[in-house]
């Protein structure tokens, strides 16, 4: 009897170090410009080739402009990182690469599944830790850091201690009004950002059942966010339906053949997990953060805890985050002002979450005050906009769209938050800094997102 | 790799929890095609103000406080999997980063950069942040053969877990890809099997 995690894991093992850890082959490599540099210098430093170019996807999307990518990158340091990634990809004869301005650009964990290179059962892995998005199609994927880049890269496998599983269940239906994301900063919320350190997640129950694809990337996205290795959900008709017919996914007989093999990729009855959580799924609504990490967030109708609230080793940094964000204890957000929304990243950037956000706002008028960057995650995406009439309706609604990109998200190229101001963003992280020196981010779903774009104040969607 | 046997060191405190990689190397120095000189942009925007002069309040300012050992709050590296955190923390010259928590992906890093993190009680740790700030001259010696760490100041000696495989790593220069290169053969058997 065996998991989901175990049966993948057992099956792309190569060898075993002796009281170390697993040698594990690797099916899927995403590569993109920031952490891969030193990676391909390491390999021309030792003499090596990449063993097996074809099994790499690079795009250019952390370090990249949202405007004018036809013209040459204005900073010059950026320029020089996205030149040498192309030199990269030319030395090593890379086959699939994918510069700024190419079709299947964009941001590598929305490329990956829409393009078909995400299958289930596969390893993946990237250097960017929110590879654990691809763990929605019943895969085994995790973000390593550029050592082991360059160990993919030079051998296709990496060194991996067996993670310890987990599986977390939600049981029933979610509200309405309430959207994948809410689900996850819920669970991030009880678990905190260390709560899942070890573990290897497997979401199960009638609430992650009844999500579309867009949806469960959210949630094995955010996986990290809890400390997670990753995060994972059995492929079932939805996965097949989502894969099938995309340009890197089997095709024919050999479609047939992974079918099959892809429907025995459950948690066998009576396996057991080293860990269980269960939630329901009807006490989630929608969230908000109030802190300067991902576990701290609150139902939006809710008030930020009180210092006695908080454990004691916890209160340094509990006040630092509050001092940051400008904001005291035992105080709601519900009606606060805002100054930026950010719709955009691989936690919400996909065509789903504009479709939430087109949909809320249709009719209406963004507030003034408010600057709203929406940014695709793909340039796929932003051509389902086009088609779907979702950009008619924003335009109509006072907003514009950016060229794809990881944007606000991590803030390395222009578009930061200045430093005080408030942004309500569909991203994944409100560190400090993350989206611009002293800027203040609030997480949230695609849907309270559309609201503080309209009213410019934190809403509840649900009114 | 360098190796890493043993190391008497004093510390440098930071008695803050949820330490994320944002903290450590901010996104905007990522731009770097190299591993050089990202110690200096270690802590940035806690260490330096917008004109770049210091700020007198950040342990990393205050010339009380010396070592290569770093001694932080509970869940240390949590965030991104840049190795740009490691490579900041190795470059502005920590050998070692004591925690009673650690992030996965930052452990990962830190050990294929020759740092090692050290997993302490979360008493250990209290009693460390205590007598360093009474007397910064308190020191730490990390004994990896022996896998033990011991408060100087207070004699106070624990244990502490390592990979045996990372171990003999870190002990002999070792690191990952010399291993998997050696593996080749059997990489490629593999893929024929499937
Ligand atoms: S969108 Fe943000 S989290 Fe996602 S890959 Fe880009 S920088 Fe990382």
């Amino acid at each position: 009897m065996k998991t989901l995690f175990d049966k993948i894991w057992d099956a792309h093992v190569v060898s075993s170090v002796e009281n170390g850890p697993t040698q594990l082959y690797i099916d899927r490599h995403f590569c993109h410009e920031v952490t891969s540099p030193q990676a391909f210098n390491g390999l021309r430093e030792r003499g090596l080739k990449v063993f097996r170019p074809e099994k790499t996807t690079m795009t250019a999307d952390h370090n990249t402009p949202t405007i004018d990518q036809d013209q040459p990158v204005k900073d010059p340091v950026s320029r020089h990182q996205l030149d040498t990634f192309a030199k990269n990809a030319t030395d090593f004869n890379m086959p699939l690469y994918y510069p700024l301005g190419h079709q299947k650009n964009g941001v590598v964990h929305i490329i990956g599944p829409e393009n078909g290179f995400t299958q289930p059962g596969m390893t993946i892995v990237c250097g960017d830790s929110h590879t654990s998005t691809h763990g929605a199609f019943g895969a085994i994927a995790f973000g390593i850091g550029t050592s082991e880049v360059e160990m993919v890269l030079a051998t296709q496998c990496v060194l991996q201690t067996r993670p310890k599983t987990m599986q977390i269940t939600f049981n029933g239906k979610l509200g309405k009004g309430v959207t994948a994301k809410d689900l996850a900063l819920y669970m991030i919320s009880k678990l905190t950002t260390g709560g899942a350190t070890g573990y290897f997640v497997e979401y199960a129950g009638e609430a992650i059942r009844n999500m579309s694809m867009e949806e469960r990337m959210t949630v094995c996205n955010l996986s990290i966010e809890m400390g997670a290795r990753g995060g994972m959900i059995a492929p079932d008709e939805t996965t097949f339906s989502y894969v099938k017919g995309r340009e890197f996914a089997p095709k024919g007989e050999d479609w047939e053949k992974q079918l099959a093999y892809w429907k025995t990729l459950k948690t066998d009855e009576g396996a057991t997990f080293d860990k269980e959580f269960v939630f329901e799924a009807s006490d989630i609504q929608p969230m908000i953060t109030y802190g300067t990490n991902p576990g701290m967030g609150m139902g939006i109708t809710d008030s930020i805890p009180n210092l006695d609230d908080v454990d004691e080793a916890g209160r340094i940094s509990f006040i630092n985050s509050l001092k940051y964000m400008g904001l005291e204890p035992g105080k709601k957000l519900e009606g606060k002002e805002i100054d930026y929304v950010f719709l955009g990243s691989c936690t919400n950037g996909r065509i789903e979450d504009f479709r939430v956000f087109a949909n809320y706002v249709k009719g209406k008028k963004k507030a003034d005050h408010v600057t709203a960057w929406l940014v695709p995650g793909s340039w796929m995406v932003e051509k389902q906009i086009k088609e779907e009439g979702l950009f008619d309706i924003l335009t109509e609604a006072g907003f514009s769209l950016r060229q794809p990109g990881c944007s606000a998200c991590l803030a390395m190229n222009d578009d930061k938050v200045p430093a005080g101001k408030y942004a309500v963003s569909t991203s994944n992280r409100n560190f400090e800094g993350r989206q611009g020196p002293g800027a203040r981010t609030i997480l949230a779903g695609p849907l309270v997102a559309a609201a503080a774009a309209i009213t410019g104040k934190i809403t509840d969607p649900r009114n | 790799m360098e190796k890493f046997i043993t190391l008497t060191s004093t510390v440098v405190p930071l008695p803050i929890e949820n330490v994320d990689t944002d903290q450590i190397i901010p996104a905007r120095f990522l731009k770097a095609t190299d591993k050089l000189g990202f110690g200096n942009n270690l802590f940035a925007d806690w260490r330096y103000n917008k004109d770049g002069s210091t700020k007198s309040d950040f342990v990393l300012n205050n010339t009380l406080y010396k070592g290569e050992i770093l001694v932080a709050g509970k869940n240390f590296g949590s965030g991104s999997s840049r190795e740009h955190a490691a490579w900041a923390i190795a470059g502005y010259g920590f050998k070692v980063v004591v925690s009673s928590f650690f992030a996965d992906i930052f452990s990962n890093n830190a050990l294929n950069n020759g740092v090692l993190t050290v997993v302490v009680t979360p008493d250990f740790l209290s009693e460390i942040f205590t007598n360093v700030n009474a007397d910064p001259k308190t020191s730490l010696t990390v004994d990896l053969l022996n896998q033990s760490i011991t408060n100087n100041k207070t004699g106070r000696l624990e244990k502490f877990e390592i990979n045996p495989y990372k171990k003999e790593c870190l002990l002999n220069g070792l690191d990952d890809i010399d291993y998997l290169l050696s593996k080749k053969a059997q990489i490629e058997q593999y893929e024929k099997a499937r």
